[in-house]
């Protein structure tokens, strides 16, 4: 028992690695139902009518990608075929390469023209300060675009001045930066937010649920499949549910387990 | 040289804390434009500190290199990581770092294939040592130990589509710990860490915490 | 035949009743009044306008104004198209429209070019097709920065209330200095975590957090790395302090560099033990984790804000046999370090390590504040809750954002 206890731990990875590669091979799927926060953002976004604008602050990087890569490609399909502009931008360096191929992907796939119907103006140091940036004067903040070009006749910016002529504000976040975006955006500027995080930083966002600085909230990987069920087109992120469903079990167990070893040891602290 | 190194950072301090701390209440044009000039300043720091960053990080390699300590062939990969990189994305495709970015470089390559691979590995990470972590130190010690178990449990179940599956009140109750007393947590902390962030802000403002500037009074 | 003569004459009946409904849209009738104003507490770029309901509202009819930089027009710029059932002020109880606008950005060149703050007029139309009905009056303003916002007078008060206590308690506890401190744990055991690393010859490794120098819990964390040096100094140890932000990074070599100075030891301050580990969150914790294990630290303290990286640093750690303190203000990382490290510093407890490691009366008088406020904040929630209950919102309207 007290061997059981003292387990390698790789026999423990051995068993993750299992939980996460059987139900990708075996492939079963389970229901998915939608929240409330992550309807928020649904809701918002369906009620907006055609040539709204959409900001989307793709501001994750390479490790976030599977739970935000997915979010942000559900959200991209429901704005193109909605008919809304959207524009991309980051505030994570290593984000600029993902934000740009997921918007240019969608956006071909529906047959959107760059610069017409949507535009990525990259990558912008300074976080809160690119904010309030923002909020003045977006084009003083971006004056190119990632690929160079002016962004001051654009038509996707047409109307558009600073954020709060923006009809609604998502953020993806693998960070701090939705709180940032709350105190030196939607505080100051006034405009409707909606956040996407990873799990870890989901526990984090509910205050500011619950006080309706967010509209919804799109939580881990689940939050990403909740938002695909919703556009009714399941991808990487519904296929994710299984292996994550499997995973959690087996957390679970190993407490469970833990405990009933420890238990049985009669340990006392 | 302590009027340099000491007096003059506290007044920077003194007068900049108080000020930005007013413009939070001025709506008014000119404290817009003030706000707009110390971001910019800002942003402009920012952007230099990053050689600063870049100077330590190839010193202290270089350093290892040469003095040929222990794992010192490591070292080589932070050169030829950062070289191959800025190499490549100077060289955009034939078009050189004066025109725009082009698609399709060796730099996109790189960087799907190796930085988010490399990224998304360290980042899954977290799921081993969650399990490892969660066998070894997760234990009913104490009553209340036995309580965040439960909840443990019951939200980790709930939050994924299986949790529906196992009991159709699964996902409800751990909507109801994330919302109610998880909630309730974390606003308590946030007023404490507010009140404190507040209280430090001031004593850095009124010159009374300077351990930032270096070393003692 | 027939029935050609009995449409013609049923429709000499309904024509009266057709006309009737005509009647109904012609006859619009336009609101009785029409303000325009500045909008207060804004940056002078904003004006409201605010006329009463009319009762030939509908969902046909809409609302227009038109905006002109003279008395007398044109006023053929719109500035404002909305549905007359829309956009009510609120807690006017649909009696009245409340709107505002920015009419700089429909006449940016010509208000680029006056000096002064131009004048706006303003003329609301009220619209059905194919009618059209106006106001009469033409309602002008002059918009003007605001220096105060008035919406957070009460954020402002409690601003001064709360510094004016921290700074009461500061000058209190010059002349009492023995102010009650409870005991933190995770405080008292860096002595013993720096006493294990010397004993067995291995260094120290010292992890901020992934913000930067702009965040509270960084500058904390500065504070701490200040004292622990002081005292890595004294007792020869190695220290190591890995860094993803380069402004930390400076101010970090200049703190422990002036440490290494004060305890009397400049010459074992070495510049490459204060160093950049990388510049990314992951890339910093691969790194990180490298250092651990290759080089067996011996006591790993973990100060500042963290993110996802901290529970693989932690469990890094912990699997090298290190002792570890963490304190962060993250409460999502918060559960991870407390299974795995061996003290935690939870919250604001981070804040006060710099005031607990040095007993400083200054410091000790601002964390008596800051419990001083706590109590009172708390007392406010109890009685807000049980006031609201009861239907009595005074607290709750006190502590409005605005």
């Amino acid at each position: 028992m007290e061997r059981l206890l003292r387990v390698d731990r790789r026999i423990l990875f051995a068993f993750v690695a299992a939980a996460v590669t059987i139900p990708l091979l075996i492939k079963f799927d389970l229901p998915v139902i939608a929240t409330k926060e992550v309807k928020g953002i649904y809701n918002k976004i369906e009620s907006l009518p055609e040539g709204s604008h959409v900001l989307i602050a793709f501001d994750y990087d390479p490790a976030s990608k599977e739970e935000l890569q997915p979010m942000a490609i559900a959200l991209l399909h429901h704005c193109f075929k909605n008919n809304i502009k959207v524009i991309g931008m980051t505030l994570n360096p290593g984000g600029t390469g993902l934000a740009d191929s997921a918007i240019t992907e969608v956006g071909n796939e529906y047959g959107r023209k760059y610069k017409e119907d949507y535009v990525f103006l990259g990558y912008k140091t300074g976080v809160e300060l690119v904010m309030i940036n923002m909020g003045e004067n977006i084009y003083s903040a971006f004056p190119k675009d990632f690929k160079g070009n002016a962004t001051t006749d654009m038509p996707a910016l047409k109307d558009v001045q600073s954020l709060q002529d923006f009809d609604f504000v998502v953020d993806l976040a693998s960070g701090s930066s939705i709180e940032a975006w709350i105190a030196f955006g939607k505080e100051k500027y006034n405009f409707d937010l909606g956040a996407g995080c990873t799990a870890v930083i989901g526990p984090d966002m509910y205050p500011f649920l619950q006080s309706k600085q967010i509209e919804g909230l799109m939580s881990g990987l689940k939050g990403a499949a909740e938002y695909e069920t919703l556009i009714e087109r399941k991808s990487s992120a519904v296929a994710g549910m299984s292996p994550q469903s499997v995973v959690h079990v087996l957390v679970v167990l190993f407490v469970i387990f833990g405990n009933f070893l420890y238990f049985m040891t009669g340990r006392k602290k | 040289m302590n009027f340099f190194k000491r007096t003059i950072p506290l007044i920077i301090a003194f007068i900049m804390g108080i000020m930005m701390a007013f413009q939070y209440y001025v709506p008014h044009e000119a404290s817009q434009s003030l706000l707009k000039v110390v971001t910019r300043w800002g942003i402009t720091i920012a952007g230099f500190a990053v050689f600063i960053g870049a100077y330590s990080l190839f010193h202290l390699h270089w350093n290892k290199i040469k003095r040929k300590v222990p794992g010192w062939g490591y070292s080589n990969f932070v050169f030829f990581g950062a070289g191959i990189t800025v190499i490549f994305g100077l060289y955009n495709g034939g078009e050189f770092f004066l025109h725009d970015k082009q698609e399709g470089t060796m730099f996109d390559w790189m960087y799907f294939n190796v930085q988010v691979p490399a990224g998304a590995t360290m980042f899954s990470i977290l799921a081993f040592f969650m399990a490892s972590a969660a066998y070894r130190t997760f234990r009913a010690r104490t009553s209340e130990a036995t309580i965040l178990l439960v909840a443990a449990v019951i939200v980790m179940l709930g939050r994924v589509p299986v949790g529906a599956l196992i009991w159709e009140f699964l996902p409800p109750i751990a909507d109801w710990i994330m919302s109610v007393p998880n909630m309730a947590a974390k606003r308590g902390i946030l007023i404490g860490v507010s009140i404190g962030a507040i209280a430090t802000s001031l004593r850095i403002i009124f010159g009374i915490e300077r351990a930032y500037l270096g070393g003692g009074d | 035949m027939y029935k050609i003569f009995l449409t013609f004459i049923l429709s000499i009946f309904l024509l009266p009743y057709s006309s009737t409904f005509a009647v109904e849209v012609d006859m619009l009738i336009p609101p009785s009044d029409f303000q325009a104003f500045d909008t207060p507490n804004d940056n002078g770029k904003s004006v409201s306008l605010r006329w009463p309901s009319s009762l030939s509202e509908s969902t046909e009819a809409e609302y227009v104004v038109y905006a002109s930089l003279r008395k007398n027009g044109p006023f053929t710029t719109e500035v404002l198209r909305i549905n007359s059932k829309t956009m009510y002020e609120e807690g006017s109880d649909s009696n009245f429209h409340y709107m505002e606008i920015k009419p700089g950005k429909f006449f940016k060149k010509e208000s680029d070019n006056t000096d002064g703050k131009p004048s706006y007029f303003f003329k609301l139309v009220m619209m059905a097709n194919p009618e059209n009905v106006a106001v009469e009056n033409i309602a002008s303003v002059t918009p003007k920065g605001n220096w105060f916002n008035w919406k957070k007078l009460n954020n402002f008060i409690i601003l001064i209330a709360f510094s004016a206590l921290v700074l009461w308690f500061i000058e209190h506890a010059k002349k009492n200095p023995n102010l009650y401190l409870r005991k933190i744990s995770g405080l008292d055991a860096i002595d013993d975590a720096l006493g294990r690393a010397t004993e067995m010859g291995k260094p120290v490794l010292y992890v901020h957090g992934l913000n930067g120098m702009g965040s509270i819990s960084t500058i904390a964390a500065v504070n701490i790395l200040g004292r622990i040096a002081i005292r890595v100094a004294e007792y020869d140890t190695t220290l190591k302090v890995s860094n993803i932000d380069p402004i930390v990074l400076s101010v970090s070599q200049e703190v422990v560099k002036e440490s290494y100075l004060e305890a009397g030891r400049p010459d074992a301050y070495v510049e490459d033990n204060v160093f950049m580990a990388a510049s990314e969150q992951f890339p910093y914790v691969a790194a990180v984790s490298g250092i651990m294990i290759r080089e067996k630290t011996a006591a790993n303290f973990f100060m500042g804000y963290f993110y996802a990286e901290s529970l693989i640093l932690a469990e890094t750690g912990a699997a090298t046999g290190a002792i570890q303190i963490a304190a962060t203000d993250s409460y999502t990382q918060l559960p991870f370090f407390i299974t795995t490290c061996d003290y935690t510093l939870i919250g604001e407890e981070l804040y006060a390590a710099s005031a607990y490691l040095s007993r400083e009366p200054l410091l000790l008088g601002s964390l008596r504040a800051q419990d001083i406020a706590k109590g009172i904040i708390i007392t406010a929630l109890v009685l807000g809750a049980a006031l609201a209950t009861v239907g009595i919102g005074f607290i709750s309207f006190l502590f409005k954002a605005g």
